[in-house]
């Protein structure tokens, strides 16, 4: 009895962490490409939007080639696009970013059911050609470790390397440089003799791209080759919460994102275990977020309070 | 020497604006050329078009006798041509090496940022030109005058030979523009560079430059050799006529106190603690001019005097009665008028007119108004007309649209409107901060006239001259606490930079 309850902890345990990756990794993938936009000084709200519109590409081209990679090629291209496009607004023409994120967001809700509609007859696609599980061998065989790690989509794995290389790219690559100082002081840079919007272009394109693997994370990775117009789910916001947290440091952002899925995961179980009201357990990630940003806030004054003390203590020593 | 630049009938035209009319100009190689003139006058527009922000409209331009074609900082820069500019161009969050090889990073396996090799580089050029700075502190935590330097080494990182410093002593202390002009000579007199700065100062100009160039409303007036010439004659050249500085004549004694401070502590921004501890008394008939470098509790001292910002401990009496932390409203009924330091955002309503901003403070007057809610517009817009005249503001009519006028103007606004309350205390802040010699002239003898009328005058400025030929006495503020007191008459400038930086007689910081 004793050893039976303690192996369904285990089990409880490592299902939730299992949850926790499989639900971080679309709102990191969006947050990796937010973090993007917010270096180059561009407030993107329109990230929802754009994942909303990945997926539908995904799945609506997997479908239609009979083939999954196509489908995320679609999605990467389709990234590429709406990137130049919310470029050439906030970046070319100089409207309200704002504004165009929401109408982005607006737009893709429509869009995306008008086509459904149109070329599929419904508002949703349902078993569109999706990705599979990967079992790694060795790994899976490890108690526990195997089961949280093992078994997941490409884009679980991928996103790992995607935080690296952006880690890198961010903070150790010339263009990094210039992305961030586009956003921080966008003359300084064209003093340097670079040009700001040009980086801002790149940063938003960057951001399309990680948007549009999100989405088709979403509807090949995560769920079996499906798409609804509301799956997203606010994960655009999420991801631009994480941002935030995570201060545009891709290494922190992703521990922000996996926050999230962890308690994403938590809601599931709870909802499984039908203890509380499904629609409140739903709602729990999403009120985690607010105290996360509460959090970024309080946080923020303290440190600044802390360096007023080191500071004063330093006038007083002299 | 050589022609190193030439410019030939250069003309910029902006939407509405010619601001270079028709300049030929040749600067040569290795010589410090000073370029002045008045706000607005084109200086920094001319050297934009050097630096390549700016192409001209007309005319040509020539470095090293090669006629320019492609304007952008990019070939300015491989042209061997670099800018520090009036408001500082630097990453705050970079480092010191990363800011100085922004654009033109050392790169490792030709793909990553090597940061260790820029900071050799950085250490390197602090070397070489005796400017030391730590290359890993980033920018936002060293001071303006470290900053400025990080500026330098940046053009010279790029390989530049031909150095354009814009108003470059705007933002330093006495101490601090002695060492910069120690470094530009080292420059010129080692390395051969051709140095072309542009100021207002016109002592400045006798101390470092070989010859000056004088601009006014867009076109070249003159250039002289800089030994042939003397302050006077360049400000008549700058203004268009003769300009008269010395005959500002202070009357009466001292009266009653009128503003007392007591023991101030007040916070900035950022929760900081800004004003340590200060404690004042401004008579009535006199001026107590605050000396300071930006940023070391000036503002927040005037702003807390006045009701804008939180007081943290001690009072503020002012004509006899407590106002401490009272709304600037309440502060005002007790006889207190203000010229905040920052125009745009505190002085004036910037899309209101001049009628409008003139009325400000004024609506609830009887003579304005009608059973309380309707406004006298045509006994309005006589008052305003009264002030436009008395002083002297130059737009288009009492109608204008305050945003559109020039600074100078706009600061006639805040004055007139100010100084018409004719309240015994006044708190001037900034009173000639982007304002030519010719306005400045009539803002001093405007300031004095109060004074001499009896009003207690508390002025605080970044132009140390200004705060010399205004003040009676003269306070030196340093990381919030006053490190001296002085009568303006008994000491030097030199002596005032040195308590500005804590470092004076007996200062205790």
């Amino acid at each position: 009895m004793n050893e039976n309850s303690w192996s369904n902890i285990l089990t409880v345990a490592s299902s939730t962490l299992n949850q926790m990756l499989r639900s971080a990794t679309p709102v990191a993938l969006a947050a990796l490409g937010g973090l993007m936009t917010e270096h180059a000084g561009i407030m993107n709200i329109g990230m929802d939007g754009m994942i909303l519109m990945g997926a539908f590409t995904a799945a609506a081209v997997s479908t239609a080639l009979m083939s999954a990679a196509l489908g995320i090629v679609a999605s990467v291209i389709f990234g590429i696009l709406v990137g130049l496009f919310f470029a050439l607004f906030t970046v070319k023409l100089r409207s309200d970013e704002f504004i165009i994120g929401c109408a982005l967001n607006t737009f893709a809700m429509g869009i995306t059911v008008y086509l459904s509609r149109s070329l599929f007859d419904s508002a949703g696609i349902s078993n569109a050609p999706h990705l599979h599980n990967i079992s790694i061998p060795l790994i899976r065989n490890i108690p526990f470790l195997g089961s949280v790690v093992s078994g997941h989509s490409l884009f679980v794995y991928l996103t790992w390397a995607f935080v690296i290389l952006m880690w890198l790219f961010v903070y150790r690559t010339p263009v990094g440089f210039w992305i961030r100082a586009s956003g921080e002081s966008p003359e300084t840079l064209r003093t340097a003799g670079r040009n700001p919007e040009r980086m801002k272009w790149i940063a938003s394109i960057l951001c399309g791209v990680f948007c549009g693997l999100a989405g088709a994370h979403l509807s090949l990775g995560n769920l079996n080759g499906q798409f609804g117009q509301r799956m997203v789910a606010g994960r655009g916001y999420i991801a631009f919460a994480c941002v935030i947290f995570g201060g545009a440091n891709p290494v922190k952002v992703f521990a922000a994102a996996l926050m999230f899925g962890f308690f994403d995961a938590i809601g599931l179980q709870l909802q499984s275990s039908k203890l509380v009201d499904p629609d409140l357990t739903s709602a729990i990630p999403y009120v985690i977020t607010i105290i996360m940003m509460v959090y970024v806030v309080v946080s923020g004054q303290r440190r600044r309070e802390r360096i007023a003390k080191q500071q004063l203590k330093k006038l007083e020593l002299k | 020497m050589t022609d190193e630049i030439r410019f030939e009938h250069i003309s910029m035209e902006f939407p509405g604006v010619l601001a270079n009319d028709d300049i030929s100009l040749s600067i040569k190689n290795g010589e410090v050329f000073a370029l002045v003139g008045e706000n607005g006058a084109g200086k920094s527009t001319l050297m934009n078009i050097l630096y390549g922000i700016n192409t001209p409209t007309a005319g040509s331009l020539y470095v090293r006798g090669e006629k320019i074609t492609d304007f952008s900082p990019k070939a300015a820069i491989d042209r061997g041509i670099g800018m520090v500019h009036q408001h500082f161009m630097l990453v705050p969050s970079f480092t010191v090496a990363q800011n100085i090889v922004l654009g033109r990073e050392p790169k490792n396996a030709g793909v990553l940022f090597d940061n260790r090799k820029a900071e050799k580089l950085t250490r390197e050029l602090v070397k070489e030109y005796g400017l030391e700075v730590d290359p890993s502190a980033e920018v936002r935590d060293i001071s303006v005058g470290l900053q400025q330097r990080v500026e330098i080494l940046k053009t010279l990182y790029r390989g530049a030979d031909i150095l354009i410093l814009d108003e470059p002593t705007a933002v330093l202390t006495p101490q601090e523009t002695d060492e910069l002009f120690d470094v530009i000579r080292r420059i010129v007199r080692e390395k051969e560079m051709t140095v072309i700065i542009i100021t207002h100062k016109l002592y400045e100009v006798m101390a470092i430059s070989d010859r000056v160039g004088v601009m006014r409303q867009g076109k070249l007036i003159g250039v002289e050799n800089t030994k042939d010439v003397d302050e006077k004659k360049l400000a008549s050249m700058m203004v268009g006529r003769p300009v008269l500085f010395d005959h500002l004549e202070k009357t009466g004694e001292p009266g009653e106190v009128a503003i007392e401070v007591d023991d101030l502590f007040v916070a900035d921004n950022r929760g900081l603690p800004a004003v340590r501890g200060v404690s004042l008394q401004v008579k009535k008939g006199e001026v107590l001019g605050i000396a300071a470098i930006e940023g070391n509790g000036q503002s927040e001292l005037l702003e807390a005097i006045t009701g804008m910002r939180k007081i943290n401990r001690g009072h503020v009496t002012v004509c006899g009665k407590d106002a401490t932390d009272k709304t600037p409203g309440e502060i005002r009924a007790l006889g207190l008028s203000h010229v905040p330091e920052d125009r745009l955002s505190t002085g004036v309503d910037k899309v209101a007119s001049v009628t409008d901003n003139l009325l400000v403070g004024r609506q609830k007057e009887k003579r304005f108004n009608l059973f309380g809610f309707h406004q006298r517009r045509s006994t309005v817009e006589r008052y305003a007309k009264e002030l436009y005249q008395k002083f002297d503001i130059r737009g288009a009519g009492i109608h204008t649209e305050v945003g559109s006028m020039s600074g100078g103007n706009m600061q006639k606004v805040v004055v007139a409107r100010e100084f018409s309350f004719d309240t015994p205390v006044l708190v001037i802040s900034q009173p000639t901060r982007g304002v030519d010699i010719g306005a400045m002239e009539f803002f001093h003898t405007r300031i004095i006239e109060q004074r001499n009328a009896g009003a207690a005058i508390l002025l605080s400025s970044a132009d140390l001259d200004e705060v010399f030929r205004l003040s009676d006495r003269i306070i030196t503020l340093y990381e919030g606490k006053i490190t001296g007191e002085f009568k303006a008459s008994e000491i030097t400038k030199e002596e005032i930079g040195l308590y500005m930086t804590g470092t004076g007689e007996g200062a205790k910081a």
